[in-house]
């Protein structure tokens, strides 16, 4: 082939590859844009201090109210209490695998934890209606045991991956010569691990309980299937609530195109984007204050 | 005696953490496994489902996930490695690299419930496509597209760069040394980054359901403008939404099962694909 014509070749393909980077910066965008658009509309029919302080949502009584708080609390309480149950168990493993654990139990557990993460979200909401939910019952006497409670420990298991695999990391990352400091001034392993190294991993931690923040924010089947979806407002975790997403989940299939209650659902929507942007930013933020002072 | 138990003490909180967290995950698949094999026969994963759902097999939402996964697999991959090759081979560090690669990291936190919606708006509505198999595939590769970006690009960086040295040096063009020298070392790596996405993408539920998937079809014909039935899909409804969710309850343990193992086979796939490089290396 010719000089010119490979050269010519090489060109598009660089046009091309280039191209591709491009729509990826449209792709985020466009789910902006679209968000935007629709949540612009609903303001034009529902004023927005009756979306951000209304404490009831009932797009589909006889005076329709579209108040975004108890979701909003919903969404908050059950991650909450995911992350009551799921940092310290995390942050736990973390220092399990990183500090004390031999070479071959790793090799075991990390595949495991692999394996949890890989379950669906589906599968995980099922068995909160089919084990957890009977068992939460049979502890306080409830009908059926789908309540906060129950979506916080599944989102927690669902969290968990995520932050022991960043936590360790974290761990992993603080320099050799830090601990042996510790123990030469006479600091037992957990001293060290407790005064020297979680501190010193602090950042990279905040990021790992950030991703997971954010993991259990934005999941849907789980909380759909196990919170018990009532609309009232929340009243605590051995009550039945209803999250942002599984509010889109249960409405977005049943509103006709168009309408309020369809743009409220955009809108609701773009709460929840904001929300996860601005976890994954604060998670970024950490990472690379870490990753700066590991250089260092 | 007190200082004898603490670190015993000490060692035995990390170890309950570590043991809640392998308990979870044998209490997952303990449950399916024991409650969904009795449901499981070759019947069942080759038939259709009869008398409204309450008896015969899962045929058509098999056929859905495969296929879906298929359509997932042909949009993000070869979006995603075009996405990853700039970033790794070309792209200058300045200001829009950076943008694209926030953009990226960004892509990759959105819920998936709005991957849903912006589905919606643009294949089914905005495009016209209706809610049918390749609206739904097309959303699922979105949502997939960050993650095959984010693991190909590793495995180019993988490679070292006086593996394009030398073959830019013999006078080949940076495609040709792309083409040629660097993406065949780097296939292994990106097979199992793509193998991994895939598994997660096939047991995606949120952003499918306004974009194509339902409840019931009595003929899976598998075409692209056609609505379809999924595996996880088909698991929410049958615990949460049939009129006899005790009497579906052995066929729900049966279709958790099946997805499980469906994910994990491409789990395990994945594993093999980087232990067989590992030891090449």
């Amino acid at each position: 082939m010719k000089l010119a014509l490979r050269e010519k070749i090489d060109h598009s393909a660089r046009l091309l590859f280039r191209t591709t980077g491009l729509l990826v910066i449209a792709i985020l965008g466009g789910i902006f844009f679209m968000l935007l658009w629709n949540t612009v509309a609903f303001f034009l029919k529902v004023k927005p201090m009756d979306f951000i302080t209304g404490t009831q949502w009932n797009p589909s009584g006889s005076k329709a109210s579209y108040g975004i708080l108890p979701l909003l609390v919903s969404t908050c309480l059950v991650t909450l209490g995911a992350m009551a149950i799921a940092i310290p168990l995390g942050i736990g493993t973390a220092a399990f695998l990183s500090e004390y654990a031999g070479k071959k139990l790793k090799n075991i557990l990390k595949p495991m934890i692999e394996m949890l993460a890989a379950v669906p979200s589906v599968a995980i909401g099922f068995l909160g209606i089919v084990v957890l939910g009977p068992g939460i019952a049979s502890l306080t006497g409830e009908p059926n045991g789908l309540n906060a409670l129950n979506g916080a420990i599944l989102l927690s298991v669902m969290a968990l991956p995520t932050i022991i695999t960043v936590a360790e990391d974290a761990l992993h990352g603080v320099p050799q010569t830090y601990k042996e400091a510790s123990y030469g001034v006479g600091a037992s392993k957990w001293q060290t691990l407790i005064k020297v190294t979680i501190p010193a991993a602090a950042p990279g931690i905040l990021a790992a309980v950030m991703l997971g923040v954010g993991r259990a924010i934005g999941e849907t089947m789980t909380v759909l299937m196990a919170t018990g979806n009532a609309s009232a407002f929340p009243k605590g975790f051995f009550h039945s609530v209803r999250t942002i997403t599984a509010t889109i989940a249960i409405e977005m299939g049943e509103v006709p195109y168009q309408t309020t209650h369809y743009y409220a659902l955009f809108a609701i929507a773009a709460v929840l984007f904001l929300i996860t942007l601005a976890v994954n930013l604060i998670g970024e933020h950490f990472v690379n204050k870490f990753r700066k002072y590991q250089a260092a | 005696m007190m200082k004898k138990l603490t670190p015993l003490l000490e060692w035995g909180t990390l170890l309950l953490s570590t043991g809640a967290v392998c308990f979870f995950l044998v209490v997952i698949l303990w449950d399916l496994i024991s409650k969904g094999a009795p449901s499981l026969s070759w019947e069942f994963v080759s038939t259709l489902p009869r008398a409204g759902m309450t008896k015969g097999g899962i045929l058509p939402a098999i056929i859905g996930t495969v296929l879906l996964t298929m359509i997932t697999a042909l949009v993000a991959a070869p979006f995603g490695i075009c996405c990853a090759i700039y970033l790794n081979e070309y792209a200058a560090d300045n200001w829009l690299t950076r943008i694209i690669r926030a953009c990226i990291r960004n892509l990759a936190g959105v819920p998936s419930i709005i991957y849903g919606l912006f589905g919606l708006a643009l294949f089914v509505q905005g495009l016209h496509m209706g809610t049918s198999l390749i609206s739904a595939g097309l959303t699922l590769g979105l949502l997939s597209l960050p993650y095959i970006i984010i693991t190909t690009e590793e495995a180019l960086r993988r490679i070292p760069a006086s593996t394009r040295e030398a073959a830019l040096a013999i006078g080949a063009t940076q495609l040709e040394s792309i083409r040629d020298v660097v993406l065949p070392s780097a296939v292994p790596g990106m097979l199992t980054g793509l193998v991994l996405t895939l598994s997660r993408a096939a047991g995606e539920t949120a952003p499918i359901l306004f974009t194509g998937v339902a409840f019931y079809i009595n003929n899976p014909s598998g075409y692209l403008n056609q609505e379809f039935m999924s595996l996880p899909y088909h698991l929410y409804m049958l615990s949460t939404q049939h009129q006899a969710i005790e009497q579906v309850r052995p066929l729900a343990y049966g279709t958790a099962l099946v997805l499980i193992i469906v994910v994990f086979l491409l789990n395990l796939t994945a594993f093999y694909i980087r232990y067989k490089h590992s030891k090449d290396e």
